[in-house]
């Protein structure tokens, strides 16, 4: 017995030596890591930087805070690129049109009647607050360079990343793993069989095993322990071919994919869109509403890309800027005549949260009255590169929250009578949405 | 003990050798069962290539593969606007004012809108020249959707562009050699009469003839003589003490119709005083069901009543050769209308311009202020005389051209053949038409129109009152109003908006423009130069007197042809929600029928018996008039109707652009002819037997004074509330217990001090029983329609219905007395047979019935699912999720209110209505659900309306008003009839009529505690 024990302790030691081995080859991958592709790109772009017009990056802040409305440095938007600018007018001409380009157009400047005719009779807007140096500045940061070449590149690596890379990694991982174990084993069994030969060669003599009444045949002797056993898989199969039938039609994490990928990462996280500014009507309807796509080109009509440090390791630049031409495409805007040609194509987005036509749902009065957050029951929207079902969406669910969360009443006039009374019948100082009637079958089912 | 009895199957049996039982002693089967054939035949067996095993594998397989599919949920599409327009907010109504005037009905209306489309007809509650949305009017939402529409302009039948439709009606009516006849409803449109004008300026050759199709020709006439407008007298019935009617139904759809509103606000007793109505009249109508005394007399009788009573009051001589039954009511009916003095009224409905002179002579001498004289009604325009030349007029060659907008005459027209035949030979025929109808089909040109809810225009009520109407969706299809193509035809390029902003500059300015188009009223003077010209001369009233004694002859059985509530003039025809609906009076669906008194009916022998299943069913009739025979009228015996008279309603009968399952009824137009309603007709009885869809097979009470109960107004000015409203009491103890004491309750009660609890009062006083909240529920809620096989099963949808009875005595009171005096076996086999019939002139009363919403529900304990409950705020809520369908609650419920979904009725072939297609489906409320197959439904008193007055409340974060809370029944009800509120807030109406001594409960003595209250129906019985 003592032996058999041994060799028990034996199996365990290799397997805990394996798992240990298998951890140490993972952690030594992770530090394996590329450095992430904007940063080599904003080092390579601060290299290039070197102008003698002035300093490119007290410009660029100018340039983001007064200018980018309507400018961008490389291509056009409501206003011409600013890239070249310098060669094409004077630096004299250039002041006096960004100090008071209405009044240049007034006098009769033939250049700047030119380009007023050509964006449309559009104004720009006086700056006079600008002095020489600043506007030296900014000209000196429109007139770098596009960082073109590098920004390709990494987009390039970075999107083979997502499909090579990833695998290899994954698979390399496995193949040593396996190719380790295989060794093992083939070790144990050389080990064994040697010692083995040292014992046959040395005369140990090796323990004969008895034969006993197999485990099955003693289970099976003892009808106590049938009985039990019966009992609990009985049990146990019922509890699971229960829960089975309970998430039938539950999709919890439905993560279709959608004609046009659009990152609620970008928008309400990094860029800290305010849900209900696109998501008006949860305000005031039954719906949220999937925003019209005039409401995407409120922004989308001067943002024609996304920035160079959106772009992860998953998508690229290129990538999301392919996605937003999508857009172009849906609204039929042409980013060259900055105008809508007038060609249609609605997007037929595929809807994730479904609720059953029986089932009353209001947006504006959990969001309005209630003042629940967005994330509350859309879970970490801000992170969610493409969205996904975050709640089960079931009536449990839902009457949970209605016993559990308080009816914000606090300022709302409806509320003041019926909290007074009830407040008063129930002896509590909050009340819950179930205490007001939230659970009664009818206010959701007609 | 064995018997000797032989029991045999069938009548062959008992014939000895008989071969036929032989040969089946011997086989099982009569014939010989073909399995020689099917197997026995080789090749056939051999040659397919189906084996067992392949069966079974496909088999297998397709069950293998439908539970696999089955897992995987649907993928739904969610697809939003490109550019989302301002106002249309997804989820969130808008409300448009607009204005419906097909010819027949003119109503300002609030239309309800979702995602741009409209969804619901609600009443404008600003408008007040004019009555609110009657049933049709509530219903004509869903003819926007009609599948039958004609959807491009079409030429010869083809369908063509409208470019070349121009060009081609263009040239042709350039060409068109002789007069250019114009036909057309009365469109009562100040726009489209100028521009009728600036037509004919450009065509020299154009002559206007208005043709309506239900005409009220003899009382315009009979106005135009007196005041120099053809117009109709508009009447103000909330001010009368005394009203007579000879035979108008003034609260159907007399003179245009919407007095009603009128009416019930002086029927409803105040400060112990109500109106008295006394009416006159052949048929059994809603006026005369609302009266509180009323003269069965045959349309010959009530002319010698009408020249009577100008005889009482304004004197000359009476020479009344009347029974004296009604000699004695004409009397009694002078002296009532000379004590009410200027709160007095007379009306007729006597096709008859000596009876409509002499109306407006007796209202004059009466010096009374219900008429309205000074701003008459101008929605009626029809000039019968020019549409009896119709015919000839075509016949006779001088027509180059014919114009229909708006108007069907071959469908319509008393020699609807005649014309046809006539319209072929004309060379030009253009039909402005929203249906393929029977005109339009023997045009050769079909200028395709959109609904009201999609065109532009302006309508004059009155002479100073008139509302506009705007498209509230964009048309549905490639459509062009009558106006615009006038506008086009005559080389104007302005719209027809343009033009209409245009009239009415002077009067609109910009800023009055757009609050007209709000509030959809206004007040103003009309712009547009009348259009008739020709007056006719004045009758001298004591001539027309003469002319109608004289008139007054009985000549064989006289008709009376009227038009239904749910059906007027047969525009909607095909339109579901109106077929179902049942009359008010008959409470028959799917039909017209003629009406006939039970003395006539005996001796014709023409009968109306209840099949097993309580289906009604009845004899066929031919009715004969000169030469014209309509056969197959199916017969319905109407207690209270003349005897010698019979009533049928125009409207049904139409076939063209009609889908087959509405194609119902006979047509009764061939009767109608010189337009006038009264025609002397022979009757004979046909063969065949008429299977009605009749809802209601009770008519009467028998003496169960607990469902209505009603008194006379004496009675309750002068005797205490417990005399005639007592609340019923059950013995506790050996003591006589009221019901509603918490001591005989059975049950525990909730506590509703908190929040909201609704109550809905329903005035018996008020309501007439037009059925505008029916037809309101339905399409508010969803309702399904399911056709008249269905109704005939009792299986009608109605989530609120209106129960109709009638007096088994004189009145009901006297059925209580004699249901009391019963005693002994005998007395109550016989008597009880009698309380069955309904007396020859009976008592009516009107009874709208929903969910009782009781707060001891006994639907909810039996239901073993749970799926109907009960809610704080006092609804008897049912989950249709839930519902399994057992049935139970049905059983249980005292008032026969739920309803059973027998089938699918969305979205299944078999019921091929507006659910079963995508453009009726269109109409459906998106905040009800449809229900499916296997569950109950019923009123859920429009929880959510409620709901969304809550919550636009709380949103606002403000105290909610009484009058916000509504169902679409309380806000379809423009009488008042119907309170719906929080009694809670103990500032609502609706507290106060659920302390009124008037109030009581729907069988109170059950104790199911309902939060629907009645109101004692009160008559005013009081003679002078």
């Amino acid at each position: 017995m003592k032996k058999v024990k041994f060799r028990h302790s034996t199996s365990r030691l290799l397997l805990l030596s394996a798992v240990f081995l298998l951890s140490f080859t993972t952690l030594t991958f992770a530090q394996d890591e590329p450095v992430p592709a904007g940063e080599v790109q904003s080092q390579d772009a601060a290299a290039a930087s070197g102008s003698d017009l002035g300093d490119p990056a007290n410009g660029k802040s100018l340039f983001n805070s007064l200018c980018a409305a309507c400018h961008k440095p490389y291509s056009k938007s409501i206003g011409p690129a600013l890239h070249g600018v310098t060669d094409k007018h004077d630096r004299e001409w250039l002041t006096s049109w960004i100090h008071n380009s209405a009044a240049k157009i007034a006098s009769g400047d033939p250049k700047a009647v030119a380009i007023y005719e050509e964006y449309n009779k559009t104004a720009m807007p006086a700056f006079p607050q600008l002095s020489d140096a600043d506007i030296s500045d900014i000209l000196a940061y429109v007139e770098q360079p596009k960082p073109e070449a590098p920004a390709a590149a990494t987009g390039a690596t970075a999107q083979g990343d997502e499909s090579a890379g990833g695998g290899v990694s994954n698979n390399l991982i496995l193949a040593i793993l396996a190719f380790v174990l295989v060794m093992l084993l083939v070790i144990l069994f050389l080990v064994n069989k040697t010692l083995r030969k040292f014992a046959v060669a040395s005369g140990v003599e090796l323990p004969v095993k008895e034969k006993g009444t197999p485990i099955w045949k003693s289970f099976v002797q003892n009808q106590f322990l049938v009985l039990v056993t019966a009992v609990i898989v009985l049990l146990a199969s019922g509890y699971f071919i229960y829960g089975f039938f309970m998430q039938v039609g539950v999709d919890q994490g439905y993560q279709p994919i959608q004609p046009i990928h659009y990152s609620h990462r970008i928008h309400a996280g990094d860029n800290q869109i305010e849900c209900k500014y696109c998501h008006s009507s949860a305000r005031t309807s039954k719906t949220s509403g999937i925003p019209s796509l005039n409401v995407c080109m409120n922004c989308h009509k001067s943002i024609g890309e996304v920035a160079e440090s959106t772009a992860t390791e998953d998508h690229s630049k290129e990538f999301y800027d392919k996605e937003i031409q999508k857009l172009y495409d849906a609204t039929g805007w042409d980013p060259a005549s900055q105008s809508y040609t007038g060609e249609t194509k609605p997007v037929k987005w595929v809807r994730i949260h479904n609720l059953p036509d029986f089932a009353y749902f209001n947006h504006s009065q959990h969001v309005t009255v209630a003042g629940v957050e967005c994330q509350k029951c859309h879970g970490p929207i801000q992170e969610m590169e493409v969205v996904y079902q975050n709640a089960p969406l079931t009536m449990g669910w839902c009457i949970n929250c209605h016993r559990e969360t308080n009816v914000k009443i606090e300022g709302n006039e409806y509320y003041e009578k019926i909290h007074d009374e009830l407040s008063k019948k129930y002896g509590v100082e909050e009340l819950t949405a179930a205490q007001l009637g939230g659970l009664e079958c009818g206010k959701c089912h007609y | 003990m064995s018997s000797n009895k032989k029991y045999w199957k069938s009548v062959e049996e008992l014939k000895e050798n008989s071969s036929i039982v032989e040969a089946l002693q011997q086989n099982e089967f009569a014939e010989e069962i073909p399995n020689d054939e099917f197997l026995g035949d080789k090749d056939s067996l051999s040659t397919s290539s189906t084996t067992r095993r392949d069966f079974l594998k496909y088999v297998g397989f397709s069950t293998a593969a439908a539970s696999l599919a089955a897992c995987e949920g649907p993928v739904i599409k969610s697809i939003p606007y490109v550019v989302q327009p301002e106002r249309i907010v997804p989820g969130v109504a808008n409300y448009y004012a607009t204005t419906i005037a097909d010819g027949f009905d003119f109503t300002s209306v609030l239309v309800k809108t979702r995602e741009g489309r409209p969804v619901k007809i609600d009443n404008n509650v600003i408008s007040t020249s004019r009555g609110g949305a009657n049933a049709r009017v509530n219903a004509s939402v869903l003819s926007l959707y009609d599948s039958k529409r004609v959807k491009r302009p079409m030429v010869k039948g083809q369908n063509v562009s409208w470019e070349e439709f121009d060009k081609q009606v263009g040239g042709a009516l350039q060409n068109a050699s002789g007069e250019i006849l114009l036909v057309t409803q009365t469109f009562a449109s100040p726009s489209t009469s100028k521009l009728i004008n600036d037509f004919s300026s450009k065509y020299p050759n154009v002559r206007h003839v208005v043709y309506d199709a239900v005409s009220e020709d003899a009382a315009l006439n009979a106005f135009q003589a007196k005041y120099g407008v053809r117009a109709l007298a508009n009447y103000d019935f909330s001010k009368a003490e005394t009203i007579v009617s000879v035979g108008a139904d003034f609260l159907g759809d007399w003179h245009g119709g919407g007095f009603d509103a009128g009416y019930a606000k002086s029927r409803v007793p105040k400060n112990g005083k109500m109106s008295r109505h006394i009416q006159f009249e052949a048929n059994m109508s809603l006026s005369g069901a609302n009266a509180d005394k009323r003269v069965p007399s045959t349309p010959s009788q009530q002319r010698a009543v009408l020249a009577g009573l100008y005889g009482y009051i304004v004197g000359g001589s009476s020479t009344s050769k009347l029974p004296a039954y009604i000699d004695d009511a004409v009397v009694k009916a002078a002296a009532q209308l000379r004590k009410a003095g200027s709160k007095a009224v007379v009306v007729t409905g006597l096709p008859d311009t000596d009876a409509q002179t002499l109306v407006l002579a007796i209202n004059e001498a009466l010096n009374s202020q219900v008429i309205d004289t000074a701003n008459p009604r101008m929605i009626r325009q029809g000039d019968a005389a020019a549409v009896g030349k119709l015919v000839a007029d075509l016949k006779s060659g001088n027509v180059g051209a014919v114009m229909f907008a708006g108007v069907n005459p071959a469908y319509s027209l008393p020699d609807a053949k005649e014309f046809s035949e006539a319209l072929k030979n004309i060379e030009v025929s253009i039909a402005f038409s929203m249906k393929e109808d029977e005109t339009a089909k023997l045009c050769k040109y079909v200028a395709a129109t959109p609904h009201y809810l999609e065109s532009w225009g302006d309508i004059q009520f009155t002479k100073n009152n008139f509302s506009l109407m705007q498209p509230t969706i964009r048309p549905l299809f490639d459509t062009r109003q009558f106006q615009e193509c006038l506008l086009k035809w005559s080389g104007n390029d302005t719209s027809y908006y343009e033009y209409i902003k245009q009239t009415w500059n002077a009067t609109l300015a910009s800023g009055a423009w757009n609050e007209a188009l709000h509030d959809g009223v206004f007040e103003g003077t009309s712009p547009a130069v009348s259009e008739s010209a020709a007056t006719g001369s004045l009758v001298d009233a004591s001539t027309a007197a003469r002319n109608l004694s004289a008139n007054a002859e009985n000549k064989g059985m006289e008709l009376t042809l009227y038009t239904k509530v749910s059906m007027g003039d047969g525009q909607q025809a095909n339109n579901p929600w109106l077929q179902e609906m049942p009359d008010p009076i008959t409470r028959a669906s799917w039909d017209n029928y003629l009406t006939i008194s039970k003395a006539d009916a005996d001796a014709l022998d023409l009968v109306n018996e209840n099949v097993a299943d309580g289906a009604l069913n009845g004899s066929y009739v031919n009715v004969k008039m000169d030469g014209v025979v309509v056969e197959n009228v199916p017969v319905i015996i109407q207690p209270g109707q003349a005897k010698g008279s019979v009533g049928l309603a125009l409207g049904y009968g139409k076939k063209e652009a009609v889908q087959k399952e509405m194609q119902v009824g006979v047509n009764a137009y061939p009767l109608y002819k010189n337009l006038t309603s009264v025609q002397n007709v022979s009757i004979e009885k046909a063969s065949g037997v008429h299977e009605f869809a009749c809802v209601q097979l009770q008519n009467t009470l028998m003496g169960r004074g607990d469902i209505i109960k009603e008194t006379t107004l004496e009675i309750f000015n002068t005797k205490d509330k417990h005399e005639w409203n007592k609340v019923p009491e059950v013995s506790l103890n050996h003591m006589e217990t009221p019901v509603t004491s918490p001591e005989v309750d059975l049950w525990e009660s909730f506590d509703r001090e908190v929040g909201h609890h609704f109550n809905l009062s329903i005035d018996l006083n008020a309501c007439t029983g037009c059925g505008a909240c029916v037809i309101a529920c339905h399409s508010e809620n969803n309702v399904p329609v399911v056709g008249k096989e269905e109704v005939r099963k009792s299986r009608d949808m109605h989530w609120l219905r209106i129960d109709r009875y009638y007096s088994s005595q004189d009145s009901f009171t006297g059925d209580v007395e004699k249901k009391e005096a019963i005693a002994g076996l005998s007395s109550s086999l016989s008597e009880f047979g009698e309380l069955e019939r309904p007396s020859d002139n009976p008592e009516v009363v009107f009874q709208p019935v929903m969910c009782q919403h009781c707060n001891h529900a006994p639907c909810e304990t039996v239901c073993p699912v749970a799926a109907t409950s009960h809610g704080r705020q006092g609804q008897n809520q049912m989950i249709y999720n839930r519902c399994v369908g057992t049935r139970y609650c049905a059983n249980n419920c005292p008032y026969k209110v739920r309803r059973f979904n027998w089938f699918n009725y969305a979205k299944n072939d078999e019921f091929d209505y507006h659910m079963n297609n995508d453009l009726g489906r269109m109409v459906l409320n998106p905040d009800v659900t449809v229900r499916s197959r296997g569950v109950m439904e019923k009123c859920s008193m429009c929880m959510q309306k409620t709901q969304k007055t809550i919550l636009d409340a709380k949103r606002d974060g403000r105290v909610i008003e009484d009058g916000e809370f509504h169902t679409a029944c309380s806000a379809a009800c423009d009488k008042g009839a119907m309170v719906f509120g929080d009694v809670n807030d103990k500032s609502a109406k609706i507290v106060k009529e659920k302390e009124d001594k008037r109030m009581y409960h729907l069988l109170e003595s059950v104790g199911t505690k309902p939060n629907v209250m009645y109101q004692t129906k009160i008559r005013n019985t009081s003679e002078v």
